[in-house]
């Protein structure tokens, strides 16, 4: 019998304000340590929080941004615990009142090989129930072994804001969650709320993964504690699936755990954790008055908020007539897809698929091979947009964009002006071409006769003479006709 | 609601506080009389009226995102116990 695999995200991002959630100390990362610490952070007897415009105005913005209810008054709650990258003993969340509801995201899923692979093999669309999202304080960090027995604690990080995106448990396979994860980390950068840096902890996953007969209550799950990439998210959560399934077929049972993930040997295993670590005694914090959001200010927000990568894809789906795949590469970033539209406008809707081939193709390959982003890429969209139009124009063919975006790349310029100094402009004069094919013919008589007795073969040997006489210049479409026309005799 | 030697102890656990058995139940016999008085309150009916997360009726004033506060770390340092390389120091925290 089939095991059904359930998965449920917390997905933590640090928000990209200036400034911590409660106070005014600076959230520049890799500042000399607690520099950016100061009264408030460090938790010093007689501070109060001071709630960060910014960071309300970017949780409502992500809100907004999944098709969530924005909660007119939200309240923030104390959560208990102690250690020392948290001076205060408690950290400053949400509890009951988040302030963001439920919303959902559109995913497509690229099914990956392993153990806990979807449904086939074809990448499909699903959707993504989330729960919920709050906003919290970040905690300092600890630097082990600086010296002996004693633990070293940076408070720079500490009161960095951060929004707690929560799921529903609706994923089913590593590739589903691992999907939902990219969409989310898509979403959060493309809004602008989040650098989405998962090597600095920008952007933090908690898995919870429980197995289950297909029909049955949800098994006990297991919560994989911050995965900071899309590759260990995959090998944690096949890994984990295996263990929970081999567990319960030699007849144990899953105990409620929270699990770490070590990539050097690519298991899971149990953090030591005391039997009360979880007992954290949530209360509204009195320090700070509800959270009270008023419609005028979701507006304001909503007034900022770009195009959404889901009504992207449908747009260049419909309007274009992409293919799924095309729309999703071309949204993979705002930066990419506000390039794709800069030279969309430059060369019309008719010639959009011309534009999303070159970028997916030539664009994104030449990127990967010299490792850059499509932000930094040294072609502007604008001077694209000139290369596109003589493609589509028929100035140049197919080999000579070729040369000129090579050009462009290296050396810059325009396409007009390269066009013109490689002699790349393609010979279109029907006069032209007629010549070429005649002069071809009369020093191939031999094969014409062979040709025109049905060895039909011999047609790309002539349109090989004829682009070699034109030195390559000659428009192959036409070329090809002129050529079917005069062999015909 | 009456209190066990139990949870008090359970409670002084997880706030860190170290309470002998006199301390624990003095402590016990407080803590049950606070828990009387909510027992009390539970008892009145509220149906119909918004709860309430903070005594005043008002909401949360919210602060531009301006870097206000300028590094004070050495002065901040100088009253800690322990510190190295700019680090606060602590027993070390094992996990």
């Amino acid at each position: 019998m089939k095991w059904e695999i359930v998965i449920g995200l917390e997905v933590h991002t640090q928000l990209s304000t200036h400034t911590k959630i409660f106070s005014g100390a600076s959230t520049a990362f890799g500042a000399e340590p607690n520099t950016q610490a100061d009264a408030v952070s460090i938790a010093l007897p007689g501070v109060l929080p001071v709630l960060n415009q910014g960071a309300v105005e970017r949780a409502i913005k992500f809100g907004l941004a999944v098709g969530a209810h924005i909660a007119p008054r939200s309240v923030f709650a104390r959560k208990n615990y102690f250690y020392p990258d948290l001076p205060k003993g408690y950290q400053i969340s949400q509890m009951d009142l988040p302030v963001v509801g439920q919303g959902a995201l559109t995913i497509q899923v690229e099914p990956l090989s392993g153990p806990s692979t979807g449904s086939g093999l074809k990448p499909y669309e699903k959707t993504v129930r989330i729960i919920r999202a709050h906003l919290e304080e970040d905690a300092g960090k600890s630097v082990h072994g600086a010296t002996q027995n004693l633990t070293g604690i940076d408070l720079n990080r500490a009161g960095t804001p951060l929004l707690e995106i929560v799921s529903e448990p609706d994923m089913r396979s590593a590739a589903e969650a691992v999907a939902y994860a990219k969409a989310l980390h898509t979403v959060v950068r493309w809004i602008g709320i989040c650098d989405g840096n998962m090597q600095e902890g920008s952007f933090r996953c908690d898995v919870n993964v429980s197995v289950r007969r297909p029909g049955e209550p949800l098994g006990t799950r297991r919560e994989i504690k911050n995965l900071n990439s899309f590759k260990f998210m995959q090998q944690a959560i096949d890994f984990e699936v295996q263990w929970q399934i081999d567990t319960l077929e030699s007849g144990g049972k899953i105990q409620q755990a929270t699990i770490l993930f070590n990539p050097d040997t690519g298991e899971t295993r149990s953090m030591r954790s005391k039997e009360d670590a979880h007992d954290y005694r949530y209360f509204p914090d009195p320090d700070l008055l509800p959270l009270d959001i008023t419609p005028a200010m979701i507006e304001a927000v909503r007034a900022t908020l770009p195009e959404l990568p889901q009504a992207k894809r449908e747009r260049y789906t419909h309007e274009f007539g992409l293919s799924a795949y095309d729309a999703a590469s071309l949204t993979s970033s705002r930066e990419m897809a506000e390039f794709f539209d800069a030279s969309v406008t430059m060369v019309g809707a008719a010639n959009a698929k011309l534009a999303a081939n070159w970028l997916i193709g030539e664009v994104s390959a030449q990127l990967n091979r010299d490792g850059l982003d499509i932000a930094k890429c040294p072609i502007s969209a604008a001077q694209f947009g000139g290369m596109l139009a003589r493609i589509a124009d028929g100035t140049i063919s197919n080999s000579g964009a070729k040369e000129v975006f090579r050009a462009l790349w290296s050396e810059g310029g325009t396409a007009d002006a390269i066009i013109d100094a490689k002699g790349l402009k393609q010979v279109s004069d029907s006069g032209a071409i007629e010549q070429i094919v005649a002069d071809v013919m009369a020093a191939n008589a031999d094969k014409v006769a062979e040709y025109r007795s049905g060895k039909d073969k011999l047609f790309g040997f002539f349109v090989g003479a004829a682009m070699k006489a034109s030195q390559g210049k000659a428009n192959p479409a036409q070329l090809n006709e002129v050529l079917k026309q005069k062999l015909a005799g | 609601m009456s209190l066990t030697t139990q949870d008090v102890q359970k409670i002084a656990r997880l706030a860190r506080l170290a309470m002998d058995d006199t301390e624990i139940a003095a402590a016990r016999a407080q803590l049950s009389g606070i828990f009387e008085l909510i027992a009390e309150m539970q008892a009145v009916d509220t149906s119909g009226i918004e709860p309430m997360s903070h005594a005043q009726e008002l909401s949360q004033r919210l602060r531009q995102d301006v870097v206000t506060e300028p590094n004070q770390r050495e002065a901040f340092q100088a009253i800690a116990p322990q510190v190295e390389g700019g680090l606060y120091l602590v027993p070390q925290v094992i996990e």
